[in-house]
């Protein structure tokens, strides 16, 4: 295949930037047109490379390297293997999801509908390049229209929860520029790839720096490790680094929201995967216990949080802290199966909870407030919604049969799996956060839909069309990759192999 | 007899297709049935009728196939043998081979053919049933696509060939029953049942929740130990360790095998997680007979059958005892409920308590156990349909004092509830009393050969809950048929005796009423019987009940010369090929010394059943027949003994006040914590910043800039020194030039 495919992806939606730009302020329809033709492309060319994809390897795939700055020795250099090709193809797939979902957006439409594509140009730049500086550039591309996004077209409190985000996220980036500019000074080089055999040869360990390889006690790479997964863990976000994102979620418009929990949590656990665990290996195994308690914290503390909520989409805003703990404890196992549940599970939240925010758009956009008590018997005036939300609630509780179980099925035997014994107590915790997940679930699906029906609601329309087809496309995955998870174990496997191998983890 | 010949190829895909024909009902009911003629209910019951028939049809093969004429050689096909099976995980690449993939197959033997039978069988009938009982439901469609798709869960169960396999489909079926249970809380027209169903659909889903949770963790723990979850692999590979081990048991194997049977726990409904069952006939009557009877709670049952190869004896002494105390705890609560649908409730979870208790004791236990499980399907599922006929004849009136005189009005019930109820309250020749009395066997038997707690406690227990069983049966039927018709009557809304319009039940403002929680009826003409769906699936069922214990479909041996049918499927050689098990009793006790411990135990548990049985019989006939005492002043003379049982021994309350209140406060206090702590944190540090920030603009402003602007100012001094030299003069500068110059030359000669 050829290998300029990436760029297309990456920078069509630019094109559709710099079109909408041009087009006059009043041509609303034409800039929505535009919107969904630069990112249905994307998604037909991100579905050409998944079906083109070998299958058997866990080498890159449909890479593009050539000199950028040559100067600083930075490439432009992009690539694809098994983890990075089906979070990319989600991305495309939510983005153009994410434009219908927005055509309810009066204000300031051309604006929107730029920022929506340049963050889609940051999104999957990210998840395809395989060098450092890059990869940073396009973490902080990202950032920008997500911040405009939130604080524009927002809810009240749009501008307080949009620095927050803005300021949290910025304050990892920096942490991820030392370790960049630390790394860089040490191997020389800023390939991703180079920098991970170099840390498999045990060349990365900051010998050649000036302080020798430790710094204050500790040891270059432990240094390097914290640094980039606190960068990483503020955007997944593993606790106690997740404040910012209920209250972004709260504020954020619903197609915000959808790509927000969908696709950018994604970022911080790819990010683990790509650019930090691999790299500092040692300094990664050494920590990985402490990992996995971080990540059942997240599991048990973000169901009970989401538990207390009065709020429908602070309530799903928890339930994301919650259900990216799994991804944590996956990875921290450090086993085929956790890893491999892990990738999964980022996958498949990206499907469950963007199909969760649909569904609390759907109510707010009819009843203008999200309070879960505020509700009541919605199952009557609307039993289309009602039926669809059951799809995805049971999609996000982990029901058999559905996605979501597969991949948490596979993290957790996965952990208990572990070559760590102590994993196992992790995992006997973590599934209190299975019950009590159900517990919220089921306890907001009886507040909004069950019961007795709040009359002044009684002649809410029912979910139109649009909303369907919005929502129709998520749940068909949470249900179809529950029956076949092969269509993106397959995939991920040779890399997932690769991985755990990498790191120094058994089969 | 050459259609009775089992060929693994093409019976492992007809098999394939009992699931799958409801499945595809399923689909098409969801999107397509409200336009179909009907709404779809005979797409769906015709679709269960073929499924009917094939897993009957599988059965007769089976039994020509493998149960001999006493007892034979057993029945028992994977089809991974026969090369059909799926991987699910991975299909291609290295891992499509590797141990971490999943395959996918059916496990077909003696036990899964009679179980799968008694599904088709009584899933079909309720099917036939719903037709007239659910008329006129606003979400009639909806009704039939769930229920059909709660049987493919259970037929999923039955037909999976590992423990992952079948713990899908129990969780699917947990789901169903939600929905289920939850039926009317759709249903405005009935504001009692609409409240009801809304949590108790929730409490049933989170409370088995919990057992699931417990098999989970008891799957990971065999996983890692073994790194298959298909049963025959477990098996083996379990009791091939513990013989290597000299017949000990690992601590884990116990442990793991504690979590599983707390699996069988949550959705068997043992004691203590038994509470949402009573709550779940929220639910429509067809689905409570679903629940009692072939699904959910069988499904426990079933999975102790599927597991008992890898339970420890130490674990089958746990679920003995909690077997044998849930089935003494519910019967007596059973003894007191005034609910029509709560006694048969609590009977369910008593009689769980029996198979449960039995599979416990092992050996001919363990047969007797799951022969109860598949008569006791029958049974139950007529009593509760029955049961919903009576309530449908008394406009939806529930409580049994209000009832009455109904054996003249509703005479084809009346029969039908007869003789399930003299087949669960075990009288010979009913099937109830074939598995219930080799239950009592097995209890004997076990206690007679290795003296333990939890078998004398069983071997006590088991009698007297058989005793409360035919008691609280009899009780009901006295106060529902017989006598006179205690209902109100009233000639009301002049719909005539149309009881099949199900309408003015819904238009009718039911009150909540705080009587026990019994749902109440309404006034209305005298009962009259069912319609046809109903009265034909009452009867069916009732023949099953009564001959299910020992007719054998190739011979119709209806006076049962030989061992009952399913004991000649079922053994624990024939269930198990090739494993030698491990939990049974030590080497110590011989063969022959099991047949005579069990020939002695059959005598004496035949006489205790019978006798036990006629004494429940005579004791309901002399409070409720012969009304010669008054239950009310034996109710007034126990106190708060009978208080405390009517209130199912403040289990409910108990729960209430520890785990949920619990469970809230911590997302309360975790709430607060993580708004007033965590992010308090996060704000504080931007505050600071702030602040930081504040201090700084100040500190630029005044110190900073205050240097800025001093050295302006000092500038400006050193400029107005240097104006003073700066003359505009050529001599001035002159001077200025030659005389600095000749200091530096001084400065650099002399230094």
């Amino acid at each position: 295949m050829d290998s300029t495919l990436l760029t297309w992806i990456t920078f069509i939606p630019l094109i559709g930037t710099a079109v909408i730009m041009c087009l006059p302020q009043r041509a609303l329809g034409a800039v929505k047109v535009v919107s969904l033709v630069a990112t249905f492309i994307p998604l037909v060319l991100a579905t050409v490379a998944y079906v083109g994809f070998d299958k058997t390897t866990e080498q890159m795939q449909l890479v593009a390297n050539v000199p950028w700055i040559s100067g600083l020795g930075v490439n432009y250099h992009v690539g694809v293997d098994g983890l990075s090709l089906p979070l990319v193809w989600l991305t495309t797939l939510l983005l153009f999801i994410g434009v219908p979902a927005s055509f309810g957006i009066e204000k300031a439409g051309r604006a929107y509908y730029a920022l929506l594509l340049l963050l889609e140009v940051g999104i999957v730049g990210v998840f395809v390049s395989l060098d450092y500086f890059l990869f940073y550039v396009y973490w902080e591309i990202m950032l920008l229209p997500m911040y405009f996004l939130i604080g524009i077209w927002g809810g009240p409190r749009r501008e307080y929860a949009a620095i927050k985000f803005f300021l949290y996220t910025l304050a990892g980036s920096v942490l991820m520029l030392v370790a960049l500019v630390a790394l860089r000074l040490s191997s020389g080089t800023f390939s991703i790839l180079e920098m991970v055999d170099m840390a498999q040869a045990g060349a990365l360990t900051g010998a050649n720096l000036p302080f020798g390889g430790v710094l204050l006690g500790m040891k270059f790479t432990t240094w390097v490790f914290w640094f980039l997964f606190v960068a990483f863990a503020i955007k997944v976000p593993v606790f106690p680094f997740h404040t910012w994102l209920p209250d972004a979620h709260v504020q954020a418009p619903t197609p915000i929201s959808v790509i927000l929990a969908g696709i950018l949590l994604k970022l911080g656990g790819y990010g683990m995967l790509r650019a930090c665990f691999p790299i500092v290996p040692d300094a990664f195994r050494t920590f990985a216990y402490a990992l996995g308690v971080l990540g059942v914290i997240s599991i048990i503390y973000g169901a009970f949080v989401a538990l207390g909520q009065t709020d429908f989409k602070r309530m799903v805003a928890y339930s994301s802290v919650s259900h990216m703990g799994y991804v944590l404890l996956g990875f921290a196992a450090l086993t085929e199966w956790g890893m491999s549940g892990a990738a999964l599970q980022m996958f498949n939240h990206g499907t469950s909870s963007a199909a969760l925010f649909l569904v609390v758009g759907v109510i707010y956009d009819r009843a203008h407030h999200r309070d879960l008590n505020g509700f009541g018997g919605l199952s009557q005036p609307m039993p289309v919604y009602w039926g669809l939300t059951t799809v995805a609630f049971f999609a996000a509780l982990g029901l058999p049969g559905m996605a979501g179980f597969v991949s948490e099925a596979l993290t957790l035997v996965g952990a208990y799996d572990s070559a760590d014994p102590r994993f196992r107590i992790l995992v006997l915790l973590s599934v209190i956060g299975i019950v009590i997940t159900a517990g919220f679930l089921l306890w907001a699906m009886q507040r909004v839909f069950l019961g007795s029906l709040n009359e002044k609601y009684k002649d809410l329309p029912d979910i139109n069309l649009r909303e369907i087809l919005c929502q129709a496309p998520l749940l068909f995955l949470c249900v179809a990759l529950g029956i076949f998870p092969h269509f993106l174990l397959d995939w991920m496997e040779p890399s997932v192999r690769h991985l755990v191998g990498l790191l120094g983890g058994a089969g | 007899m050459d259609f009775l010949h089992f060929s693994p190829e093409t019976d492992f895909k007809l098999l394939l297709a009992v699931p799958l024909i409801p499945l595809i009902g399923y689909v098409v009911q969801v999107f397509f049935g409200r336009f179909l003629p009907r709404k779809g209910d005979w797409l769906l019951t015709g679709g269960m009728g073929v499924s009917m028939a094939i897993a009957v049809l599988m059965l007769a093969k089976v039994l020509h196939e493998g149960g001999g004429e006493h007892g034979g050689g057993g029945f028992f096909q994977l089809s991974s043998d026969a090369g059909l099976s799926w991987a699910w995980l991975y299909q291609s690449g290295k891992a499509a081979v590797s141990p971490l993939n999943l395959e996918v197959g059916i496990l077909y033997d003696g036990l899964g053919a009679a179980m799968l039978a008694v599904v088709g069988v009584v899933s079909f009938f309720v099917h036939l049933f719903s037709i007239g009982y659910m008329k006129g439901d606003r979400r009639y469609h909806l009704f039939f696509a769930n229920i059909s798709l709660f049987s493919v869960a259970m037929i999923g169960l039955v037909l999976a060939d590992s423990l992952l396999v079948l713990f899908i489909f129990w969780e699917i079926m947990g789901l169903m029953s939600y929905l289920l249970i939850g039926h009317f809380s759709h249903d405005q027209s009935t504001p009692f049942f609409q409240r009801w169903a809304t949590w108790a659909s929730k409490k049933a889903f989170l409370t088995t929740r919990v057992g699931d949770c417990c098999l989970l963790i008891g799957m990971m723990m065999f996983w890692q130990h073994y790194h298959t979850f298909e049963f025959v692999d477990l098996w083996r590979l379990a009791n091939e360790d513990v013989a290597r081990n000299g017949g000990e048991w690992p601590m884990w194997m116990t442990i793991a095998g504690l979590f599983i049977f707390g699996g069988t726990v949550g959705k068997s409904a043992q004691f203590p997680l038994h509470i949402w069952l009573p709550d779940a006939m929220a639910g429509p009557t067809p689905v409570s007979a679903m629940i009692h009877a072939a699904t959910m709670v069988a499904a426990g049952v079933f999975l102790l059958g599927r597991t008992f190869p890898i339970l420890s004896p130490e674990v089958l002494a746990v679920v003995t005892a909690t077997g044998a105390f849930t089935a003494l705890f519910a019967a007596t609560i059973g003894v007191t409920a005034f609910d029509l649908k709560a006694v048969l409730a609590w009977s369910t979870i008593s009689q769980l308590g029996f198979m449960v208790a039995a599979i416990g004791t092992g050996g001919i236990g363990l047969v007797a156990g799951l022969f109860h499980m598949v008569t006791h399907a029958f049974f139950k599922s007529c009593l509760f349909l029955s049961a919903g006929s009576v309530i449908h004849g008394c406009h939806h009136e529930q409580d049994m004092r209000k009832m009455g005189g109904l054996r003249t009005r509703m005479p084809l019930t009346f029969a039908a509830m007869g003789i399930s109820t003299l087949a669960i309250a075990g009288i010979p020749l009913f099937s109830g009393f074939y598995s219930k009395d080799k239950i009592i066997q097995a209890a004997f038997t076990k206690t007679s050969l290795e003296f333990s707690g939890a078998a004398v406690f069983a071997a006590v227990a088991l009698p007297i809950a058989a005793a409360l069983t035919a008691f609280y049966m009899f009780r009901m039927m006295f106060m529902t048929f017989g006598g006179t018709y205690r209902g109100e009557v009233a000639e009301a809304h002049g719909h005539g005796h149309g009881h099949d319009e199900h309408d003015d039940h819904h238009d009718h403002e039911l009150v909540h009423s705080e009587d026990g929680g019994i749902a109440p009826g309404h006034p209305g003409p005298l009962p009259v019987e069912s319609s046809w769906p109903m009265t034909v699936s009452l009867l069916c069922l009732a023949a099953l009940g009564f001959l299910g214990g020992k007719f054998w479909l190739a011979d119709f041996d209806v006076l049962a010369h030989h061992a009952p049918w399913f004991v000649r499927l079922v053994s624990p050689e024939t269930l198990y090929p090739g494993v030698e098990l491990m939990n049974g009793y030590g080497h110590a006790i011989t063969h022959e010394m099991v047949e005579h411990a069990e020939h002695t135990a059959h005598t004496l548990a035949l006489v205790v059943s019978l006798l036990v049985a006629g004494l429940g019989i005579f004791g309901a006939w002399w409070f409720y027949g012969a009304r010669k005492a008054s239950p009310e002043r034996v109710a007034a003379a126990l106190g708060e003994v009978y208080r405390t049982v009517a209130r199912k021994y403040y289990v409910d309350e108990f729960v209430n006040a520890t785990v949920i209140r619990l469970t809230h406060l911590l997302a309360h206090v975790q709430r607060w914590f993580d708004e007033n702590v965590v992010d308090g944190i996060v704000v504080g540090v931007g505050r600071a910043n702030r602040s930081l920030g504040f201090l700084q603009a100040w500190f630029d402003r005044t110190v900073v800039d205050g240097l800025v602007n001093g050295t302006a100012a000092v500038t400006q001094l050193f400029g107005s020194l240097a104006r003073l030299f700066q003359t505009g003069r050529i001599q001035q500068y002159v001077t200025f030039a030659v005389g600095g110059g000749l200091i530096a030359a001084a400065w650099l000669i002399l230094a």
